[in-house]
Order: C-alpha cells, then sequence, then structure tokens
C-alpha cells in the first residue's frame, strides 16, 4: 500500500468520525434543552444521566408556567415574546433604512471622500459594544429613554449596521451597471433606479440582511440588562430568561422550557431561510 | 469606464460640448453620491461615533452615575480614572484573562471550522441538513446556549459529570465553571489547570466555529478542481494536497477570520459574563468595565477601562496588519 493510499483509507475513515463528532457536540444540546424542558425536575434529580423522557413522565406543565401571564402566577413570557418581535422588527426597518442608501452610495457612485466613508464603515466592526455601552447608558439615564423598547432598537442599530453594511455593499456590487445604466437611458432619476430596479433585484439580499438583523438583536444581551433591567413589562425573553435565572429558586426544567422558547423562533427562522442566509454572509467571500 | 489618454487640444476644441457633459455627469454622480451616504453617515455617526467619542471624555473626568444630570461635555479633566486603572491589580489580572480568552477562542472556532468544512466539503447524503445544524450554536440566543451548558456541566445534576462518573470514573464531579483551577499530576509533575476559562474558551469556540465554519466551506468550493486533480495525478497524497494546495487557498480568508474572531472576542461580554459572572479566574475586561457601571456606579472607571481596552485592541491589531497586511487586504477588497 502506499502513503497516499494509506492516508487515503484513515483519513475516510477519520472524516466520519468528525462527521459524527461534529452532529453530536451541534445537535446533543438543542436536544438536552428540548428533553428537559419536558420532564418532571424531580425525574432530572433521581437520574441526571438519562437522556430519554417516557411517556409517564411526559409533561407540559413547564411551558405552561414559563407562558402564563404573572397575574396568573406563571412568568409572563408570552409579553416578552412580544417586545422581543417588536424591537427585533423595528430594529430590521431602522438598520435597513440606515444601510440602504449608504451601501448603495460605497458600491456604485464615485464621489468626494467616498473611499473615507468606505473605510469608515469598515471600522464599524472595530467599535467594540463595551466602549458603546458607558456613553449610551449615561445618556439614556440623561434623557429618560430607560426602558423604553425604541430606544432599545436605536442602539441595536449600532449593533446591526456594520454587518448590514458588509452584506448589502457586497450584494450591490454584483449587479451589473449595465441594467441601471440602461433605465437611466429611459429617463429614471437616481432614485427610481434604487428603487424601481435595483432593490427588486436585491431582494434575496434585503431579506438576508433583514434576517440576520432581527437574529442579531432577538438574541441580544447586554444592551437589554442595561437598559431595561429595572422594568420587567419591557423586558426581551433574552433578559426575561436571565432574570428568571437569577432571581427566585426555579426549576431547571422551567428554565429549559424558557430557553426552548427563546431559541426556537430563531431556529424556525433560521430552517426557513438558511440557503439564503450563508450566500448573503458569504458573499464576496469565497472570490479567489 | 474612461480611459485616460492625453487628448490633443484641437480635439478638445472641437467638441466643447462634450467635455462639459462629461464633467457634469460626474459632477452629478458626486452629487448623488454624496446625498445616498449621508443618511447613513448620520446614523453612524450619531450611534456609533459620537458616543465613542463621548467614552474618550468621560474617561477623563471624575463622573459617577447620581452627579450625571449636573456634569456638562467638558470640565473637571482628570487622569484619576486611568491611575486607578492602572494601579488596581484586578486591571492587569484581567487584561491577561482576556488576551488568553481571546487567543484561545480565536484558536479555538478556527481550528474547529476548518476541521468541519474539510470534512462536510464532498457531498454525502444528508449533507446539506447537517451543515444547516451545525450552524445553529451561531444562530441561537446566547442566553439559553449559555443555561444548556451550565445544565450538562453542573456538578449535582448535569449530564457531563453524570456521564464522566458512569463511564470515565471520574472520582468527583467537576465543577466546570466555578473551579479556579485544578491540579494535573503527569509524570509527577503537578500542572495547575484553569477549568473555568478553558470552560469558557470552550463554550466560546463551540458558538462560533459554525462562522469560521460557513466561510472556509465557501471557500473551499470555489477552489478549482483542476489544480487538485493535476497534483493527485502527480501522487501528492491527501496530506500534502491539504498543505501545499488548499491551505494556501485557503491563508487569506484564515487570516480575515483571524482578524474578525480576535476583535469580536477581545471585547465579548455575555458569554463570559452569563457562564460564571466573571468568577473562577475568567474576569475579562469587558466583564469589569460592566461591574464598574452597574455596581459602582464609577461611569468615569469604567470608561477609561473601556478605552485602554480599545487602545490594548489597536495595538495589537496594528502590529498584526504591519506583518499580515497584504493578506487581509486582498481578502477584504
Amino acid at each position: 500500500m502506499t502513503r497516499a493510499q494509506l492516508e487515503d483509507r484513515i483519513l475516510g475513515v477519520l472524516r466520519w468520525v468528525v462527521i459524527a463528532f461534529l452532529a453530536v457536540i451541534t445537535l446533543f444540546p438543542f436536544y438536552y434543552m428540548l428533553m428537559l424542558s419536558v420532564r418532571p425536575i424531580d425525574s432530572l434529580l433521581l437520574d441526571p444521566g438519562r437522556i430519554w423522557v417516557s411517556t409517564t413522565e411526559f409533561t407540559i406543565e413547564t411551558y405552561r408556567a414559563v407562558l402564563t401571564s404573572t397575574e396568573e402566577g406563571g412568568q409572563g413570557f408570552l409579553r416578552l415574546l412580544r417586545n422581543s418581535a417588536l424591537v427585533s422588527l423595528g430594529t430590521v426597518v431602522l438598520t435597513l433604512l440606515a444601510a440602504i442608501p449608504g451601501s448603495y452610495a460605497v458600491s456604485r457612485l464615485r464621489f468626494f471622500g467616498g473611499r473615507k466613508v468606505s473605510t469608515l464603515f469598515l471600522a464599524l466592526y472595530l467599535f467594540p459594544a463595551t466602549l458603546l455601552a458607558v456613553p449610551l447608558f449615561v445618556i439614556f439615564a440623561k434623557i429618560g429613554l430607560q426602558g423604553s423598547l425604541v430606544g432599545l432598537a436605536i442602539v441595536y442599530i449600532a449593533q446591526t449596521v456594520p454587518v448590514s453594511i458588509y452584506m448589502l455593499r457586497n450584494y450591490f456590487a454584483t449587479i451589473p451597471k449595465s441594467i441601471e445604466e440602461a433605465a437611466a437611458l429611459d429617463g429614471c432619476s437616481r432614485l427610481a433606479i434604487i428603487t424601481r430596479v435595483i432593490l427588486p433585484l436585491a431582494t434575496p439580499s434585503l431579506m438576508a440582511t433583514g434576517l440576520y438583523i432581527f437574529m442579531i438583536s432577538w438574541n441580544e444581551f447586554l444592551f437589554a440588562l442595561l437598559f431595561l433591567a429595572a422594568d420587567p413589562e419591557v423586558w426581551t425573553v433574552s433578559l426575561g430568561l436571565q432574570q428568571l435565572a437569577g432571581g427566585i429558586e426555579v426549576p431547571k426544567t422551567v428554565l429549559m422550557a424558557g430557553s426552548v422558547v427563546l431559541t426556537l423562533p430563531v431556529v424556525l427562522l433560521f430552517y426557513l431561510a438558511e440557503r439564503m442566509l450563508t450566500e448573503g454572509l458569504t458573499t464576496g467571500a469565497d472570490k479567489s | 469606464m474612461t480611459t485616460k489618454l492625453p487628448e490633443p487640444r484641437t480635439h478638445e476644441r472641437r467638441h466643447p460640448p462634450q467635455r462639459t457633459r462629461r464633467a457634469t455627469l460626474a459632477a452629478r454622480e458626486n452629487r448623488a453620491g454624496l446625498a445616498f451616504v449621508s443618511p447613513t453617515f448620520i446614523v453612524v455617526l450619531a450611534v456609533v461615533v459620537l458616543p465613542i467619542a463621548w467614552t474618550v471624555l468621560l474617561a477623563f473626568q471624575r463622573v459617577r452615575l447620581v452627579d450625571i444630570q449636573t456634569t456638562g461635555l467638558f470640565g473637571n479633566w482628570t487622569l484619576d480614572n486611568f491611575a486607578q486603572v492602572f494601579l488596581s491589580p484586578g486591571f492587569w489580572t484581567s487584561l491577561w484573562t482576556t488576551l488568553a480568552y481571546t487567543v484561545g477562542t480565536t484558536a479555538g472556532s478556527i481550528a474547529l471550522g476548518l476541521v468541519a468544512a474539510l470534512a462536510l466539503r464532498r457531498p454525502f447524503r444528508g449533507r446539506s441538513l447537517l451543515r444547516g445544524s451545525m450552524l445553529l450554536p451561531f444562530v441561537a440566543p446566547v442566553v439559553a446556549m449559555a443555561f444548556v451548558w451550565e445544565v450538562m456541566l453542573s456538578p449535582e445534576y448535569g449530564i457531563v459529570n453524570e456521564w464522566g462518573a458512569r463511564y470515565l470514573g471520574w472520582d468527583a464531579p467537576i465543577a466546570f465553571l466555578s473551579q479556579r483551577t485544578a491540579e494535573l499530576e503527569i509524570l509527577g509533575l503537578s500542572i495547575p489547570i484553569p477549568v473555568a476559562l478553558l470552560t469558557v474558551i470552550a463554550f466560546e469556540s463551540w458558538r462560533y466555529f459554525p462562522f469560521a465554519f460557513l466561510f472556509l466551506l465557501a471557500r473551499l468550493q470555489a477552489v478549482p478542481s483542476g489544480i487538485e486533480e493535476a497534483a493527485m495525478v502527480d501522487g501528492a497524497t491527501p496530506l500534502q494536497r491539504f498543505r501545499h494546495i488548499l491551505l494556501p487557498q485557503l491563508m487569506p480568508v484564515l487570516a480575515l477570520l483571524g482578524v474578525l474572531r480576535f476583535i469580536m472576542s477581545f471585547n465579548k461580554f455575555d458569554d463570559v459574563y452569563l457562564l460564571t459572572g466573571g468568577g473562577a479566574g475568567t474576569e475579562v475586561v469587558a466583564v469589569r468595565v460592566y461591574d464598574f457601571l452597574t455596581a459602582r456606579f464609577d461611569v468615569g472607571a469604567a470608561a477609561a477601562q473601556a478605552l485602554v481596552l480599545a487602545v490594548v485592541l489597536m495595538v495589537l491589531l496594528g502590529v498584526y496588519f504591519r506583518f499580515f497586511a497584504a493578506k487581509v487586504q486582498e481578502e477584504t477588497q
């Protein structure tokens, strides 16, 4: 057997070992979360090593505890879900409005200072959230926007705008310039070209970017903690779950149900649009 | 596309209208560019650049949250915050922790992502499903993931310790998230292992390897098959093909991922805060900033620490770009 054949054989086996390993480490935590969320807490404490749930002990009491409103003795996660949805959708709209014109200009037009602005947009990745946290915390305390979902959506723009500009710019660059020129010859103004030609063509990228923004703001935790912690009425699901864990003793299985409630919307969205999202993220990254 | 050729004067005189037309076209494009970029520019200025500029100002002032209503933008300049930051031993420890954490997670997530990309490179049944599932840690909310790990690693009811005791014969459960160090005996030497720090590094590597995987897989699939086939005909073994053909092709992406992951984990707050709260030797600077802000309401000291963190990052990136600039530039263009 030559060295090449030997390596081929070893790597052939190793490949499946690696694939199995990766499948386990990525899927098992999600399975574990789901499985614990439908088990009673004493069953977990009695037999922590078991990874299935028997039909006799199966319960959705945990979900009831998490989802029913606080007036009825639950944790009121339905309201938190609504808060999260409002903030995330608001962030998607605001970020796209803010990012589209700039990324179009940077990818398409030659103008004075264009390269500098382009560099600034790229440098946004360098600005860390911790640097932003201090002044935003102070500003919000000062103007009394603390505890406001609108305020949080505005803060989230800072988190989402760098990625959005990156994704949109890369996509705009792939649209042939000749299409725009044809539209211009037909008498379209620049604004009409964008709204009637470019944006419809860029729909896949807009969807992908919007989804990614939605995920970032749905999953965000630091700013929600800084701005909303004082007022349970406006908590997002992430914050509500963390506060639930930090507060009075709540069974771990209820926490897992809360985690499922927090995770499910994002994972569903992701599976619906996986291809679009991955292509949107890696456009321009795979050229030689 | 206009090519600039030196035009003869006569030509210019013969077609003056065309020349002014071109100039106005350029001017109009210039105006349109400025008009379109300004909304984005203003938003970026308002939500990113100005707040950061204010952090810099705050870092040089003695500000506590209670007197924030009365302090102006300027005045009461002081270096006290920095003195306090640099003189407290806790800061230097946390800076080292941050560095170790960042290097560990950057290397860990990229290495795992590379292995995953290589393993999933060739099609097989169920590949697209598995590829989608492998992105789950990246898209799932950090709060939920931190809790799942916390439960899995718990010494009392966690499955890892239970199985470790049952199948691996562990004598005592390991407190993965609250034990600072464990002594490991190898050849009569006892080596201290930072348990909690390694656990948060493992968590962060797990959460972000899909990001590296995604970019590396996309790049791998764009490698022309011809070169590899040629190498195969020449008798190159798989490892040689990886070393001499694939790796050079992947280098720009790897360099870019390295920079991005380094920046992201250097400022990471939520993962560490949720898992350990910064205890057991995992206090990174970002968690310290948060503590100063919310527990002590010391805005000035928090700003100063955030600023020092940013400056350290910039210096490290500056050094990096001096040596690897070409590779990264090639990728970001």
